[in-house]
């Protein structure tokens, strides 16, 4: 995993910086505090000087600690079903114990911070209206967000004028909670900044498209996270553009992350956060990288226009690849998969988040059809451990890879 | 006269299996015994009894090949490697019926569906997935729903003229459908041949299956009941089993012995 690469240490600073600085923030009220879904208009947040905290790093914190299953049932005790999102059950589960991963992690943080307002976006799921109103019930702050649209083939401009205009619903009940008035100039230019990020991000994971790869999945899910909370700020990009020169003189050296690669995988879905480790150690004994993944190259946006702020904004919103049809996916997973010259596909099946569970509706069988691309699905989850089958899964891979070596026999 | 042997060890969740091949890749001796807690001791007792079988020793195995669930548990002195059941049972399988053939495998914790092309290679596998429906894991439960030793099911089966449905997903639902019958009166040979049935729907239902279908695993072996199921439930479909169900992977475990070797 990322302790390989050396400026990981300073994803790792920026990520502490982040939580120090809401934590402060939320201490001392010295800056207000927007929480944000993960694709949320998080440039619109920051042009208006929150600080802006995304719970679903928090839950993927606690899915990494293997402590989600701890949380679960108590979120499923105030009725939140143990069927819907676990990121949702481990977040409240956590909240309502009275714990946070963040406490382990950094010094002197003891919760998440406090929200003023929350903000949430649809083009995910809908779990996640439902977990910030909770949220917005707890604290008693506002809860506003943007119902998007889902199962898009193509974006045409027809879909924009409705988002764009919810996205500009937003800015008078955030501005009173801000205080402040909205700075068109500011808002452009966090766009800006989101665009480099962006494209520094996109950088980052294109290089794993070289033979032999020098970073996989295992690394890239720790790394994104100054995309998903810091795009739209100087320092996040200051950190990608350091780990590009890295990559690049590992892509000088021939190094790759994976001793003797012999097999590139794509991996779609969500990760299995309590077992990064294993299957990064497991597919390394196998010889095998996990060169890119769906889920990664999610925060990759490339349509933001500082002349048109919120219909670009609302382009990328609607974008994203969970809000897309069968049809789009399946051609856009086909191109991933020949761009990093991929051997097979697996597919993880989060139990809990279907919408981000691509097998369901024929879509392995499809491409395997028109690509020969060979492919298994993994049933797991996110961050429910209990919805793991760590033998079966580990049989599953091993098999996989056996397969590929059969057939490049 | 030295013998040369190669040697492939299905250590399964519910019991372990050992086939010893000759240069010929015929089989020499097999045995099979309960895993229990310790797969190594499970491999050992079964090595015994196939050297036994054989008329070998130990130092007659060239190189042996570990498979299942227990294969990295495995402590045995001779040259070795660790392959997957689903590359064994394949192996195994083909070796049988060397044509393009569905195999299916049911074991006592999971079942296993591997397409294989007529030249030999595995084209795709799955596993049942969370639930122990259509195993022999639900075999086990559901006689004991029925207060009989699960053995005896197949002969239940067998006398069976009007089967009941049972629809469920899950092995707890399906005791409860278990129940029901009991109180409604159902004959329990009925009851039998339902189980078997419920058997082969949730495997079946796992994939789209070829014309072949070859169906092994030592659920197979003590119900042969099954086959017969199976006929019934896909007619267009030409069912076989091979001689030693329950070896299958076993055997393709000593083929892979006896390929790195060659």
């Amino acid at each position: 995993m990322s302790k390989r690469l050396k400026s990981a240490s300073v994803l790792n600073k920026f990520m502490a910086d982040y939580y120090y600085e809401l934590d402060e923030a939320s201490k001392t009220k010295s800056k207000k505090i927007a929480w944000c879904t993960s694709v949320g208009p998080a440039e619109l947040l920051r042009a208006l000087g929150f600080l802006v905290y995304f719970p679903e790093t928090h839950s993927a914190m606690i899915g990494a600690s293997k402590t989600a299953a701890d949380f679960i049932p108590n979120a499923n005790a105030i009725g939140f079903s143990p069927d819907i999102c676990s990121y949702l059950t481990s977040d409240i589960g956590a909240c309502l114990a009275g714990v946070s991963p963040l406490e382990k992690a950094y010094k002197t943080i003891k919760s998440p911070p406090a929200p003023d307002i929350l903000v949430f976006n649809t083009n995910q799921c809908r779990d996640v209206q439902d977990w910030f109103c909770w949220y917005g019930r707890k604290y008693n702050v506002p809860v506003i967000g943007i119902n998007t649209y889902n199962c898009v083939t193509d974006v045409t401009d027809s879909h924009i004028p409705s988002i764009a205009l919810q996205i500009k619903d937003l800015i008078k009940p955030l501005e009173a909670v801000a205080g402040v008035k909205l700075d068109f100039d500011f808002l452009k230019q966090t766009m800006l900044l989101s665009m480099k990020c962006s494209a520094l991000w996109e950088e980052v994971l294109n290089s794993a498209a070289t033979i032999p790869s020098p970073l996989s999945f295992f690394d890239s899910v720790t790394l994104m996270g100054a995309a998903v909370v810091g795009r739209g700020t100087d320092a996040a990009n200051l950190c990608y553009q350091k780990l590009i020169k890295e990559l690049h003189q590992k892509i000088k050296n021939n190094e790759g992350c994976v001793p003797d690669e012999k097999f590139r995988i794509y991996w779609d879905g969500m990760p299995v956060w309590g077992r990064l480790r294993s299957y990064s150690e497991l597919f390394e004994n196998l010889k095998a990288c996990i060169v890119a993944s769906t889920y990664c190259n999610s925060w990759i946006f490339k349509d933001f226009d500082i002349d048109k702020p919120f219909e670009s904004m609302a382009r990328v919103y609607v974008s994203l690849f969970i809000t897309r049809s069968e049809e789009y996916k399946e051609k856009y997973i086909k191109d991933m998969a020949k761009f990093f010259k991929a051997d097979g596909i697996i597919y993880h099946d989060a139990k809990t988040c279907p919408n981000n569970s691509n097998c369901r509706y024929g879509m392995p069988q499809r491409i395997e059809k028109d690509t020969g691309l060979p492919f298994i699905t993994i049933n797991g989850d996110l961050n429910d451990l209990r919805l793991v089958s760590d033998e079966q899964t580990k049989t599953k891979i091993e098999a996989f890879v056996e397969q590929l070596e059969d057939r490049k026999a | 006269m030295k013998k040369k042997l190669f040697l492939g060890i299905d250590a399964g969740s519910s019991r372990t299996k050992a086939v010893l091949t000759d240069e010929n890749k015929k089989i020499a001796g097999y045995a099979v015994k309960k895993s229990g807690v310790n797969f190594s001791k499970a491999a050992n007792l079964c090595l015994t009894q196939a050297l036994s079988n054989a008329a070998a020793s130990v130092s007659d195995i060239k190189s042996a090949v570990f498979t299942g669930y227990g294969r990295n548990n495995i402590f045995i002195e001779v040259p070795k490697a660790v392959k997957t059941e689903i590359s064994c049972h394949a192996k195994g399988c083909y070796a049988y019926f060397p044509y393009e053939i569905t195999v299916i495998d049911i074991g006592g914790q999971d079942n296993k569906l591997i397409k294989i092309n007529k030249n030999s290679k595995i084209e795709s596998f799955k596993m049942n997935r969370k639930c122990a429906a259509g195993t022999g894991a639900f075999l086990e439960e559901m006689a004991l729903r029925l207060d009989i030793p699960v053995s005896e099911l197949n002969n239940l089966a067998e006398k069976s003229e009007n089967m009941v449905k049972l629809g469920s997903f899950c092995t707890v639902f399906s005791a409860t459908e278990v129940l029901e019958n009991i109180q409604k009166g159902v004959k329990i040979f009925d009851i039998a041949k339902g189980i078997f049935h419920s058997v082969i729907k949730r495997v079946f239902e796992m994939d789209s299956l070829t014309k072949t279908i070859v169906i092994t695993g030592g659920v197979v072996a003590h119900n042969p009941f099954i086959i017969k199921m199976a006929t019934g439930a896909a007619p267009d479909k030409k069912i076989l089993t091979p001689a030693l169900p329950q070896f299958t992977g076993a055997f393709g475990a000593a083929l892979y012995a006896s390929n790195s070797t060659a």
